[in-house]
């Protein structure tokens, strides 16, 4: 990867702190178009936070973002989305009691000219696109709550490439998927990046992400222990940057690496 | 080996396990319900009404299903179905309004008060002048709007919980209600105010309520073949003729049968001597026979229900509420500005009590520092037995005046049967439990 080109996205020192525990401390990491960036870490390692200021849904207290070299003011996610920056939460975060369309247009509704829901063109839309992820899903008119595992997350991926993206970011996104549907998200995730969408991929499990990951970058108590191309580091490696901290030869040390002096 | 060869087999089972399912859902009642898209909840609720009133009138000898009796019940529903279209909003985003008994209060009397002794007094208007009803409704759909606005804006902005903030209001309001007069009843209120509380005067006669239900009637019609229209573009499963057909001409005959009804409720006899006399008719032997048809305060509240049920399913506001009610947190990452849809949701429901205080005070033809007391309870119960799940995301407008409808008719059934006021809390208590009990049942089943 040409890295002295923009990155499409630069996260800068950020930090940020709930209540007297910092959560995320100083953290920085960026992102190129037909990237996959693997943010790996345990259980409370700062990852989700991390992004989730990226996304939108928490305020940093300090740092910068930057898209294609430009700082941008992101509060909350209705800025990140208008930057193109997507999420696929965890949690999928969707509303269980409406239905597939409505729910892949939540807050970004089309309308009809006289201002109403267009809810027919909605799910038209929904039905395209649901086709590509999940050809065999057909329940548009059933709320959410109702839907496997799988279907859930389809919906919640589908919203994300929905509005042409060029930032995605997918937090946990096979926790909830069986083998298959975890090859199908790994599937999707090549041919999105072939489209030059840059994608964040976190986990905590190097298994799920290592050979799909061009860079891995690890966390640990809220700082980056390191980044490193995956060509550059093996499984093992990369083990002992979550466990230990330790960096090895071939990562860029982070502020979070074990002091080795 | 046994893993790669088991493999397939029960994937199939499966499936064919889940066919089976679906074909035995299908019975000759699955297969009509399925065809005509129609809500089984709904269904059940008008059973359950149908129940109430044949019950009451075999018990009454006749006298609950009369056009009399049933003319009445929806003039005395409608304050509460008002406001329940409202409620369902708030209690759909899992919030409560304990105050809109109280709001109503206050409202009612800020309408008394301007047309009856400020407009009076200091404009120098009479009653009866044209603009004096206007600018009192005015004033008080004014406050109804700002109270809501405050209490919105309470439990939205500074995330005091909806319970508190409308009990503190539910105790305030009341409190404002009697500071307007000192406790002093306002009353008489102006004549063209007084159409919006039913009556003989308050209603529009036979001839429009004709009018109002063909116009009805062709709307149903409309509607049905738009939405035809509107799957066909889209080329999406149609319902079967037969089917669109049954819901319309079921949905038509039932307008019309409750303009019918309306209008066989005819004027008293005094009224129509006096009629006759302001209008020089001589009365014939057997009377005049002049029918209220449909009364002004159930056209509003069928048009507020209009209004809303368009509201909640047919704009972006409505799909937030749903969505903040189904997930609050995705809707906040959807990017929905969820404080400012809260707040706005409780401005509507105030603006909804200040219209169900025109109602009352145009029907008392007066207002009291007490009106509209412990009708939040009504109005919470009729959403609530309307189908509104208080665990939020579930509800419909037409759901909680059916439930206001219930709630009117098992009261109105009791009074007819000489039942005592205590008694009637008491039925009326266990019905709303036992009704939501049911519901439980049947979403349990639905899972």
């Amino acid at each position: 990867m040409d890295q002295m080109h923009t990155p499409l996205v630069e996260l800068k020192n950020i930090s940020i702190a709930f209540g007297g525990i910092r959560a995320v401390d100083d953290a920085s990491i960026d992102l190129h178009s037909g990237e996959v960036v693997a943010l790996l870490g345990h259980n409370g390692a700062g990852k989700s936070t991390l992004i989730k200021i990226l996304s939108g849904a928490y305020k940093r207290d300090a740092g910068t973002i930057l898209v294609n070299g430009e700082e941008v003011p992101i509060a909350n996610p209705r800025d990140a989305k208008k930057y193109g920056i997507e999420t696929i939460y965890q949690t999928l975060a969707l509303a269980d009691n409406v239905d597939a369309a409505a729910n892949l247009f939540l807050g970004r509704e089309l309308r009809t000219a006289w201002g109403t829901l267009d809810d027919v063109a909605m799910e038209a839309e929904a039905r395209k696109v649901m086709g590509r992820l999940n050809p065999r899903f057909q329940r548009f008119k059933e709320p959410v709550s109702k839907l496997s595992g799988g279907q859930r997350q389809s919906v919640a991926i589908a919203r994300a490439i929905l509005f042409n993206a060029r930032i995605l970011i997918m937090d946990e996104p096979t926790a909830a998927l069986g083998p298959q549907e975890t090859a199908q998200v790994g599937e999707l995730v090549k041919q999105l990046k072939a489209d030059g969408i840059g994608i964040f991929l976190i986990s905590h499990d190097i298994h799920d992400v290592f050979d799909l990951a061009d860079r891995v970058c690890v966390m640990k108590n809220g700082q980056v222990v390191g980044t490193a191309r995956t060509q550059d580091v093996t499984k093992d490696e990369v083990l002992g940057m979550i466990i230990l901290g330790k960096c090895p030869p071939g990562a860029i040390v982070g502020p979070g690496a074990m002091n080795l002096s | 080996m046994t893993q790669v060869t088991t493999g397939k087999p029960v994937a199939q089972e499966a499936q064919e396990f889940v066919d089976r399912a679906r074909a035995s859902e299908t019975g000759p009642v699955g297969r009509f319900l399925q065809a005509t898209e129609l809500d089984t909840r709904m269904l059940g609720m008008i059973g359950a009404l149908l129940v109430i009133w044949i019950g009451f009138d075999l018990l009454s000898g006749g006298l609950f299903l009369t056009p009399r009796n049933l003319w009445n019940l929806s003039v005395q529903s409608s304050s509460v179905a008002v406001m329940a279209t409202g409620m369902v909003l708030v209690i759909v985003t899992r919030n409560i309004d304990l105050s809109v008994g109280s709001v109503l209060g206050v409202c009612g009397m800020i309408m008394g008060v301007t047309q009856a002794i400020l407009l009076p007094r200091y404009a120098g208007w009479s009653l009866g002048d044209p603009s004096i009803w206007v600018i009192a409704l005015a004033a008080g759909l004014l406050v109804g709007l700002a109270i809501g606005a405050l209490q919105g804006f309470l439990i939205a902005y500074l995330g005091i919980p909806a319970f508190i903030v409308t009990l503190g209001g539910l105790l305030v309001w009341r409190g404002a209600a009697w500071w307007v007069t000192s406790g002093q009843t306002v009353a008489p209120m102006d004549a063209t105010f007084r159409l919006m509380g039913g009556g003989p005067e308050g209603s529009i006669g036979a001839t429009w309520s004709w009018v109002v239900g063909i116009v009805a009637c062709v709307a149903v019609v409309l509607m049905l073949v738009n939405g035809r229209n509107q799957r066909k573009r889209f080329r999406f499963p149609l319902r079967p003729v037969w089917a669109e057909t049954l819901v319309g001409a079921v949905a038509c005959i039932l307008i019309l049968a409750a303009v019918w009804v309306a209008n066989s409720y005819p004027w008293p006899a005094g009224t129509v001597r006096k009629y006759a006399e302001a209008n020089n008719i001589i009365l014939p032997d057997g009377g005049l026979f002049i029918a209220h048809g449909i009364a002004v305060p159930v056209l509003m509240a069928i048009a507020a229900g209009i209004i809303m049920t368009f509201i909640t399913t047919r704009t972006r506001f409505g799909r937030y509420v749903f969505a903040i009610g189904g997930n609050p947190e995705a809707a906040e990452l959807a990017g929905i500005n969820t404080r400012w849809v809260t707040m706005k949701i409780f401005m509507v429901m105030g603006f909804l009590a200040a219209i169900s205080a025109a109602i009352s005070t145009a029907r008392l033809n007066a207002s009291t520092n007490a009106q509209g007391t412990l009708d939040e309870l009504l109005v919470i119960a009729a959403a609530v037995i309307g189908g509104t799940s208080l665990s939020g995301g579930v509800g419909t407008v037409a759901g909680a005046m059916l439930g206001a409808m219930l709630m009117q008719s098992l009261q109105s059934g009791m009074v007819l049967l000489g039942v005592d006021t205590p008694l009637q809390n008491i039925v009326v208590g266990i019905v709303l439990v036992l009704a939501v009990w049911l519901d439980t049942l049947y979403r349990r089943r639905m899972q």
